[in-house]
């Protein structure tokens, strides 16, 4: 593998299909078929390549941080650099992306009539957009990623979505962009103390970890950072753009949406947030804590009463994103490796509901549980992927679901367990509405006589569904296949964090950079609300600090943390 | 050495020469005779791109009065850029909307070299000279076609309240040398620093009536009025044009004066400065957000734009500088294309700017579709387009200099603003197509401008290093 850009092929990949697509002259339609085609050969190649990465990877703890490291200089004016490099979470997400997108492209075969080839091109671009926010280690480079994914997906939902299209793809854009030029400012700020403090610009993430921030910028910063991240997850109450986008997107635009976008959000906070602002993220943790519960309850009670199925899903995502959140918050071993279990359980289970939601308004354009009712009859093998798919997603022990909601909460628990009692709740309520929407559509009798003639699945459709009830098996069963890479890369994670303490102190806004190098931390009036102590909660440093046990089955936790 | 003294007017001297020879070209024409009067123009302004260029590094002085440092030789590039594409399509619409190609090519030549000259001026009684010459011919471009009452309306507008903000201009002068004893910029600067009169008051009113003056021609909130009537009123490449190259030269003035002469006093203009560049950015995007027409939609755009130019302006550090430089050679490919293409989708008798008439562009004009949406998206500053890169790059500046609120007004407005860009490109993307009459085929000249558009738009956004590196060597040598 030396010598080969490997993680660029990866990245690039797609965009060289997309370019190829392009010269391919389809007036009046008349070549969609090898555009789908190709188009899906474009991604199982990139797929394939994941895979590569993987197998290259080195899994052990001593390995090395970041791997596949290539650094070219893009605009050395500023120190910015085309940096790219994946550690052991990175490595997965990248894995999880490369599966889903020929899964989505699979899911709207004939769903997509309308401009196929464009249609094509925007999943492709999006899809290098998406490796690129994984892999990137310049936070420029990474802002370029994470703005571009908003334009494909723009166009996804606003030319081939649903009714309300428009406004849900003017929703989507400005809502996550709102958030995320914040976060420009805030990076533009990082690299200007970087070059106060050493006299070099840099946008170099391992160099940036190194910095020292002023108190008072630290706590501007990370909540810079962390509004673009928990309006991409999204936490309660940042999420109101979510259920408009799912609902609206056609099938592959909602499964790469929950199945990929939402854990950008999530990936962010872990990768950046929390380790360049580790003060301000410990005595920022309760609240994020405290959103995400919310977000667990009120996500599961808003899907619980919702008609139309793909608005409950993407209510449950709200749900289960916010266990996610909950185990980054704790930011021990046990949290943070749920968490990143989590993203990826809930990437292929999710993408499992969206593309049945998907075949079943492909048959009865519908998408309204009424409508439905005892089809378990009439197309049982629909029936039985979707209760696997069902079940993986309620966290049925043995499925994947079950990993990621087990560890966050053990990780939560050692951290504060108030927490987890309300997270508890959730996992009720997640059984509560996912099996009654199972219930009300496939158990029964048959109520409508058009349900009558559907269709059992395709051979396409067992594309789609099969590798998903696969993996969300194959997760289930063996975790530590895919816990095992991701280990290292999160004890270094929760290792940077543990010899911090919170922020103590009130601050004020920042005004010039002249304040930043000193560490002066003004005493002014701050912000009001922040001030409030949070008496309850015992300190960080206790419950992050204790015993690490191993995550799940054999695999010895690290040992530095047994004390 | 004589020869030497004109150095650095061989730019100047070179539109002047063209214009001289459209308008002889023009006068000498039969009456049906075609004489490819766009070719000369263009022969004038590669000419004065190469003199541009070959002067570079070499910080040439004529007259005491007009120098050719890099600073003004990059503007200069990006004028004829400006310049270039102007020509290209006008050459399709010159016939189209029957504009009087000999005057137009006469008129737009000599408003460059009062653009130029007043990017080269050292005295601000030659910027002033400048300014006029520039502005003179601008509102007689804006007025063009005589048989429309728009454009009549607008030219008059533009001229009353330009005129009016010259005598501003002139004024702050006039003060300027009541107190210094002198105009040119160095020698003002340098009395200015030695005497430290930052708290009189008569250099105070002289900077302000300086402000307003260039802040009219900018359209920096609140002396913006003129420009959305303007804008919609002139024929759409006169608006690119004007949009695009007054605002350049306009603002390269503007930052020469204030960051060289007026350079001791800048704690005394730069919160003022601050609170003009958050103005101009907030009024000018919210108005952009309840427009219909695109012209005059991308009229507050230009205003809001030139508001992100200001804020590498009041943070006047290097970055700042450079960023300025950066800015405008970006904004310029952008809203030239951008302008091109309303342009070129005009009809004779009705401009077809109304947001309606560009339902379903895409299915119709794919290509020009495509290329409009890398524009707006450019507009709306996000990467891979030059309008990330050049949005980046001041943002940078303002928090170098410590200014964050500044940034964060900017950042949010640009966010506004893509809210009515990405209305235009709803449009065109996700609505039916209505019954329009077909404007006709893009021709080969336009659609070279198009792509040197496009190309550039995406250039400076994915390989800006070059660009940067000589907007940075460019402002290192004279500030």
């Amino acid at each position: 593998v030396n010598g080969v850009p490997l993680l660029s092929i990866v990245i690039w990949l797609p965009v060289v299909g997309a370019a190829l697509l392009m010269i391919i002259d389809n007036k009046d339609g008349q070549r969609d078929r090898l555009i789908r085609h190709l188009t899906l050969g474009v991604s199982l190649l990139t797929f394939a390549a994941t895979l590569l990465l993987w197998a290259g990877f080195d899994t052990s703890q001593s390995g090395p941080e970041f791997q596949f490291v290539e650094r070219l200089r893009w605009i050395p004016a500023f120190g910015i650099e085309y940096y790219l490099g994946i550690d052991g979470m990175s490595l997965m997400l990248l894995v999880l992306t490369g599966f889903l997108t020929p899964i989505a492209l699979l899911s709207s075969w004939e769903g997509i009539e309308r401009k196929v080839k464009e249609f094509s091109v925007f999943m492709l671009l999006l899809e290098t957009a998406m490796l690129g926010v994984f892999a990137a280690l310049d936070l420029f480079l990474f802002y370029v990623f994470w703005d571009f994914v908003l334009i494909p997906m723009y166009f996804l939902i606003g030319v081939w979505g649903y009714d309300q299209r428009i406004y849900a793809a003017v929703k989507f854009i400005l809502y996550t962009m709102a958030g995320s030029v914040l976060m420009l400012v805030a990076i533009i700020g990082l690299s200007w103390i970087h070059q106060q403090a050493t006299g070099q610009y840099s946008f170099d993430l391992l160099r940036l970890y190194q910095l020292d921030v002023a108190d008072n910028l630290q706590y501007w910063f990370f909540l810079a950072f962390t509004v673009a991240f928990v309006i991409k997850v999204p936490l309660f109450p940042f999420h109101t753009w979510l259920p408009d986008a799912h609902v609206q997107a056609p099938t592959p635009g909602s499964v790469i949406l929950a199945g990929v976008m939402l854990k950008m959000g999530a990936y962010g906070l872990v990768r950046f947030s929390f380790p360049l602002f580790p003060e301000a993220a410990l005595y920022f943790a309760p609240y994020l804590a405290l959103l995400s519960v919310i977000a667990i309850v009120y996500g599961a009670l808003v899907a619980m009463v919702q008609p139309d199925m793909k608005k409950l899903v993407a209510y449950s995502s709200v749900s289960h994103m916010g266990f996610v959140v909950l185990g980054i918050a704790a930011m021990n071993l046990q949290g943070v490796q749920g968490a990143t279990y989590q993203m990826l359980a809930h990437g292929v289970s999710t993408g499992g509901l969206f593309c049945i939601v998907g075949m079943l308004s492909d048959r009865r354009h519908t998408r309204l549980i009424s409508e439905y009712g005892g089809i378990k009859k009439i197309v049982p093998r629909l029936t039985a992927a979707s209760l696997i798919i069902t079940l993986a997603s309620i966290g049925l022990p043995g499925l994947n679901g079950f990993i990621g909601e087990f560890l966050i909460m053990l990780g939560a628990f050692r951290w504060d367990p108030r927490f987890v009692v309300v997270a508890g709740l959730g996992v009720i309520l997640s059984a509560v509405y996912m099996l009654w929407m199972f219930q009300r559509v496939y158990y029964g009798e048959v109520t409508d006589d058009h349900n009558r003639h559907m269709p059992d699945l395709s051979l396409r459709e067992w594309a789609v569904i099969g590798p998903l009830c696969a993996a969300a098996v194959y997760m289930g069963v063996l975790p530590n296949v895919f816990l095992k890479p991701m280990e290292p890369a999160i004890t270094r994670i929760v290792q940077r964090m543990e010899s911090r303490e919170p922020l103590q102190v009130r601050l004020n806004p920042p005004r010039a950079l002249g304040a930043i190098s000193s560490n002066a931390q003004g005493p002014g009036d701050g912000l009001p609300g922040a001030d409030r102590r949070h008496d309850g909660i015992p300190s960080n440093a206790e419950g992050r600090r204790g015993l690490a046990i191993a995550a799940v089955g054999q695999e010895p936790g690290p040992a530095r943390g047994a004390r | 050495m004589f020869s030497a003294q004109f150095d650095a007017v061989i730019p100047v001297i070179c539109l002047a020469m063209a214009g001289l020879a459209v308008m002889l070209a023009e006068s000498f024409r039969l009456k049906n005779e075609s004489m490819p009067l766009g070719g000369l123009a263009i022969i004038g302004l590669l000419g004065a791109g190469a003199a541009s260029a070959f002067l570079w590094d070499r910080t040439a002085t004529s007259f005491g009065v007009v120098t050719a440092d890099n600073f003004a030789l990059f503007v200069n590039l990006v004028l004829v850029a400006v310049g270039l594409l102007t020509v290209f399509f006008t050459s399709q619409t010159a016939a189209r909307d029957h504009l009087p190609t000999g005057e137009f090519y006469t008129l737009m030549l000599f408003s460059m070299v009062g653009m130029m000259l007043m990017v080269q001026a050292s005295d601000l009684l030659l910027i002033f000279l400048a300014l006029e010459t520039m502005s003179i011919a601008v509102y007689v471009l804006t007025g063009i076609r005589r048989d429309q009452l728009a454009s009549t309306e607008a030219a008059f507008k533009y001229f009353l309240l330009g005129a009016f903000a010259s005598s501003f201009f002139l004024y702050g002068i006039a003060f300027i040398y009541g107190i210094t004893g002198s105009t040119s910029l160095d020698r003002v600067g340098s009395v200015i620093a030695a005497q430290s009169m930052s708290g009189n008051p008569m250099i105070l009113l002289a900077v302000g009536l300086l402000l307003v003056g260039f802040g009219f021609k900018i359209a920096a909130v609140p002396f913006h009025m003129w420009s959305p009537d303007a804008y919609e009123g002139a024929p759409a490449v006169v608006t690119g044009f004007m949009s695009t190259g007054v605002k350049a030269a306009a603002v390269a003035a503007f930052a020469r004066v204030f960051l060289t002469a007026l350079e001791p006093m800048i704690n005394e203009w730069a919160p003022v400065l601050w609170v003009v560049a958050a103005a101009t950015m907030i009024v000018g995007t919210v108005l952009g957000v309840a427009q219909t027409s695109l012209k005059r939609m991308l009229a507050y755009s230009s205003i809001a734009h030139g508001g992100y130019l200001l804020v590498g302006l009041v943070a006047g550090n290097d970055v700042g500088k450079a960023a300025i430089l950066f800015y405008l050679a970006a904004y310029a490919l952008t809203n030239l294309g951008a302008f091109g293409i309303i342009a070129l989708l005009g009809e004779r008798t009705r401009a077809n700017d109304d947001l309606r008439d560009y339902a379903g562009l895409w299915y119709s004009h794919p290509g020009l579709a495509t290329l409009m949406t890398i524009f707006l998206l450019s507009l709306g500053g996000f990467p891979p387009t030059a309008g990330f890169i050049a949005k980046w790059y001041v943002f940078s500046a303002a928090v170098g200099a410590g200014y964050y609120g500044l940034a964060i007004i900017g950042v949010l407005s640009s966010v506004v603003s893509v809210f009515f860009y990405l209305r235009i490109v709803v449009m065109m993307y996700m609505s039916e197509r209505d019954a329009r009459p077909v404007p006709a085929p893009v021709t080969t000249m336009a659609l070279t401008a198009l792509g040197i558009a496009v190309i550039g738009v995406l250039y400076l956004g994915v390989l800006p290093t070059q660009v940067i590196d000589i907007a940075q060597d460019s402002v290192a040598t004279i500030f």
